[in-house]
């Protein structure tokens, strides 16, 4: 028995019931319920009685029990919208500073969030213009090297696949094999231009490629234009440069000693494609020749691209078996890896994460989540304004709700009313946001070299569209607390005596509303200062060597000699050197070092004999190069500590290492000098083994040394010293120094945007106090004035004023600062071995600043009520 | 509209109502039913078509008093209307008269 007085209903049934049943109906039917239940109860159980419960409401959802949907108060909405304009054109002009406040946080926030919205969209439309876009995929492959645990991702994969995929997957419809790396210097045989030569790069491809892929030829016939052996098909602008405005079909363009034959004009590539060409090279001429086995092998994955489509509505999951069967038969023919393919849908590619070797911009989702996160951050930070000011000003729209509620509006009318309200508002703040977004749309896309590259962020009409939605998602977000508190009032006890509202009765949510936006201003600005720090930590970085005033050259084939040699009559040029590559820069070029029995991947760079003391280098122990050798005559080595190290040579004794043999590419080498560790790769790996060899090929690089102060003049001079080598390139040259910025250019990047949002989560959040402390003084003025007339004193007044609002400030610091030190110690700064330990400066600093500012708001308002004269006010009442 | 004409579950549930007299309500109705006839009635059935019943105004309803039971719910009472009563007195005697025009020893001889 006591079970059954205890038994209840589940609540969330009875409620649903409440919800649709019509109120005619809802007494008797929820009794009938109630008494079945019980009966349920005694007979079956209580759990069983309460599923029994919950199927009955379920089944008396029939079409005379639903509640009719009341056409006339949805109607009331349509005609009372006039109203709802007018009332709430009233209020915007009437509180000048609030609407103000509110118009100006919606529309900074939401511009970001139109930024972030154009992003999103242009990720989502590349390669929208592909016409199999849905059916098209792109062959990825996954390697292991023997001895190494960790796999390879890669977009690349060999054309050995392409050749075979069709054959063992026969659904496909169309497969394309490119290959992209052509580099040369083309010569138009024509006479017009004269003997000029055009450097250009190109890529390999099938006939099919015109097949699998939408770019529309101008001229020529798709169908063959690929292929024949030295065909070439060039986009519209290559097209103008090779020739002009003449008719570039049937025309031959050589490079070296090899003619090609143009055989087609494509339009130029549109921008949201993640493959992009200048010029497109039949396959076929790569094996014209004579047939390279090692091309067409199964294990040359790293350069050649394949893509597959199938007809409409294939399933490929079932097709991945099929591959997986190729790849296992093919390894068998493999000892130094293996190798995996696997298909993806190009729709994914520029979502689908960075590969290694891949084409066009890779993101990984949880970028584009991140930054929708903090634009969605800041929005709601600026709906907090907006539901704090309305809520603590509902003092004044009071009356005008009592008189609506009185005249006969629903409750649902008044919320109608007020979110209405909030949207106009909303929409209002988006035409000065999309003007704001014009100027961050210029801001963003040239914040970097590649940003620009990669967005187009034009205005589309779903563009638009998503707009639109915003602004009226951010109305409803915005408006809905306010709505609800007015929806609720008791239209009687306001107009009876508006004193009786408990106007503060919701201060508890507004604190709460305030400290969690300086909490996110704080975690925000701290998070800036650190990554500032961390970045320019990266920057100065003591990698080991001077970087400084050192201008890297790339040679483009010209010989380092003579290029030096003209540079040298430029004074300001010190020194000179010449090496294969560029260290610190993040680029890793490695062979295999060989000592005694063990082997293993060591990283290289091959410089000449003036390398090591231009870049200061520290020699522990031996010398630099000193015979210059032809190249396969090699016989000096030069390592770091941690070469010795990894082989443990001579107990990693620089002095007695020295005469020691290693192995090399074969080559047997002595060991002439230990360098001190320096960083080779970025510096977000840690320093591993590297040798310099004697660069006996030619270079790929000219180190040249200036000590002069004026230095884009030494550049142009440069520059000019260059024109007179070679005519035909560009002069590729850059500042050390710049080049390591460049290397570390994206967390630059990243501290560049969260600071901006820092500073926008700062304005609102001010923007937001300064409303609430211009309420609360002018609500509290009385109260002021009649404490002053009793003899408080001034600055008693402002700390009474000022107390509430900085409680909540050091709450908010408490809580954000111990937050973001650990985010950054424990998460960021773990991935990068050689970061900046994080000073208490940078994290006390930007509270700091916030504060002051916080309290120039505060102090500024507080201290005009307190200075007051009370008995102006007070005669006023 | 099919009118003042009574489907056959209308009618036992009609009947049910005058038998129960100033005692009926859903449930009550339900358990007549199920006693009468032998079949399990289904709330809801028996709900929707009492809901029709009023609405072609063969039936009245009126709240009753709340009581401690049923979770303080109200029990709505249905009474026969005026033109229910009629209704039910015509459905009688159709099928009376039916019954007098059928020789005895016909139906008996056919079971």
């Amino acid at each position: 028995m006591k079970q059954k007085t205890e038994a209840k209903p589940p609540r969330w049934a009875t409620r649903f019931l409440h919800w649709y049943c019509r109120p005619r109906l809802l007494e008797d039917l929820e009794g009938d319920l109630n008494e079945y239940f019980d009966r349920n109860v005694a007979r079956k159980g209580v759990k069983k009685a309460r599923l029994i419960y919950v199927l009955d409401v379920i089944k008396f959802l029939r079409p005379y029990t639903i509640r009719k949907i009341d056409f006339f108060h949805l109607f009331i909405h349509w005609i009372m919208i006039g109203s709802y304009f007018k009332t709430s054109r009233r209020s915007l002009v009437r509180n000048k500073l609030f609407s103000l406040i509110n118009i100006i946080g919606l529309a900074v926030s939401m511009s970001v969030g139109l930024l972030v919205i154009s992003i999103v969209n242009d990720l989502y439309s590349y390669d929208d213009f592909q016409e199999k876009k849905d059916r098209t995929y792109r062959v990825n492959t996954k390697t292991v090297e023997k001895g190494n645990s960790s796999e390879l991702k890669l977009a690349s994969t060999s054309i050995q696949v392409g050749e075979k995929i069709k054959e063992i997957i026969p659904a496909i419809e169309d497969v394309t094999i490119l290959r992209p790396g052509f580099w040369g210097d083309a010569k138009v045989g024509d006479a017009k231009v004269g003997d000029a030569k055009f450097p250009m790069a190109a890529t390999w491809a099938d006939n099919s490629f015109l097949k699998v892929f939408s770019f529309p030829l101008i001229k020529g016939d798709a169908a063959t234009a690929l292929k024949e052996p030295y065909s070439l098909v060039l986009t519209e602008k290559t097209a103008e440069k090779l020739f002009g405005a003449s008719d570039p079909i049937g025309k031959t363009v050589q490079f070296d000693t090899t003619s090609y034959i143009v055989t087609g004009v494509a339009q130029d590539v549109a921008k949201l494609s993640h493959l992009t060409f200048g010029a497109l090279i039949s396959l076929a001429s790569l094996d014209a020749g004579h047939k390279n086995a090692d091309l067409h092998s199964w294990a040359n994955i790293w350069q050649n691209y394949v893509y597959v489509t199938f007809p409409e509505k294939t399933d490929i999951s079932k097709h991945q078996a099929v591959l997986d069967r190729l790849s296992k038969q093919e390894n068998k023919n493999l000892t130094a890896r293996t190798v995996f393919v696997s298909l993806q849908p190009l729709k994914d590619i520029v979502l689908g994460g960075p590969l290694s070797n891949n084409i066009g911009p890779a993101f990984t989702p949880a970028v584009m989540w991140t930054l929708c996160g903090l634009a969605i951050v800041i929005i709601l930070s600026a709906c907090f304004n907006y539901t704090n000011l309305s809520v603590a000003r509902s003092l004044r729209r009071s009356r005008e709700v009592g008189i609506r509620k009185i005249i006969g509006a629903h409750r649902s009318h008044v919320l109608g009313q007020f979110m209405a309200e909030s949207v106009i508002i909303a929409l209002l703040a988006l035409v000065f946001s999309f003007a704001l977004f014009w100027v961050l749309r210029e801001q963003f896309l040239g914040l970097d070299n590649h940003v620009g590259d990669i967005f187009s962020l034009d205005i589309s009409f779903r563009n638009i569209l998503y707009f639109i939605l915003l602004a009226i998602a951010t109305g409803l977000a915005a408006g809905f607390m306010p709505a609800l508190f007015f929806s609720k009032m008791n239209a009687l006890q306001v107009m009876k005596d508006v004193s009786n509202l408990k106007l503060f009765r919701r201060v508890g949510m507004r604190k709460v509303l305030i400290v969690i936006q300086f909490t996110l201003s704080l975690i925000f600005i701290a998070g800036t200062l650190i990554g500032y720090n961390q970045y320019k930590g990266l920057i100065t970085f003591d990698l080991g060597f001077k970087t400084e005033n050192i201008i890297n050259i790339k040679l483009k084939g010209n010989k380092g000699a003579v290029v030096a040699k003209e540079i040298a009559q430029i004074p300001a040029v010190q020194d000179f050197s010449q090496s294969m590559m560029i260290t610190s820069l993040g680029s890793t070029h490695g062979t295999n070092l060989t000592y005694g029995t063990d082997s293993t991947l060591v990283w290289m760079n091959m410089v000449d004999e003036y390398y090591l003391p231009l870049h200061q280098h520290k020699l522990l122990a031996g010398h630099n190069f000193r015979l210059k050798p032809e190249k396969g005559k090699e016989s000096e080595i030069i390592v770091n500590q941690q070469v010795l190290k990894r082989f443990n040579i001579a107990k990693q004794n620089p002095e007695k290492a020295l005469g020691e043999i290693v192995s090399v590419a074969g080559q047997k080498m002595t060991i002439v000098g230990v360098l001190k560790d320096f960083h080779y790769g970025s510096l977000e790996n840690k320093i591993e083994p590297v040798m310099f060899r004697y660069l006996a090929e030619p270079a790929t690089y000219l180190n040249v040394k200036i000590a002069s102060k004026d230095l884009p003049g030494t550049m142009a001079s440069i520059k000019s010293a260059w024109k007179t080598v070679d005519k035909v390139h560009e002069l590729e040259a850059k500042f050390y120094d710049e080049q390591i910025e460049e290397t570390y250019a994206q967390f630059s990047l990243i501290v560049k945007i969260i600071g901006f949002i820092a500073f926008l989560a700062i304005c609102i959040a001010s923007l937001g106090l300064f409303g609430m402390v211009v309420f609360t003084t002018e609500t509290k003025l009385k109260e002021i004035s009649i404490r002053k007339v009793l003899g408080a004193s001034e600055t008693g007044l402002i700390y009474l004023l000022c107390r509430g609002f900085l409680v909540l400030m050091v709450i908010s610091t408490f809580i954000a600062l111990p937050l973001t030190y650990l985010f950054f110690d424990k998460v960021v700064l773990t991935k990068f071995p050689y970061h900046q330990p994080i000073s208490l400066t940078e994290m006390l600093g930007g509270s700091l600043l916030v504060m002051l500012f916080a309290f120039l708001l505060i102090g500024s308002q507080t201290v005009k009520a307190a200075r007051n004269n009370p008995a102006k006010v007070l005669k006023s009442e | 509209m099919k009118g003042a004409n009574l489907g056959e579950f209308e009618e036992l549930v009609l009947l049910t109502i005058a038998s129960l007299a100033s005692d009926a309500y859903s449930v009550a109705i339900c358990d007549e039913l199920e006693k009468y006839t032998g079949r399990t009635a289904k709330l809801g059935v028996v709900h929707s078509v009492l809901n029709r019943l009023e609405e072609k105004g063969l039936a009245k309803s009126r709240l009753g008093e709340a009581t401690s039971a049923r979770g303080g719910k109200r029990k709505r009472f249905y009474e026969v209307s005026h033109t229910g009563k009629v209704a039910l007195m015509k459905a009688k005697e159709v099928r009376e008269n039916i019954w007098r025009n059928i020789p005895g020893f016909n139906l008996e001889g056919s079971i």
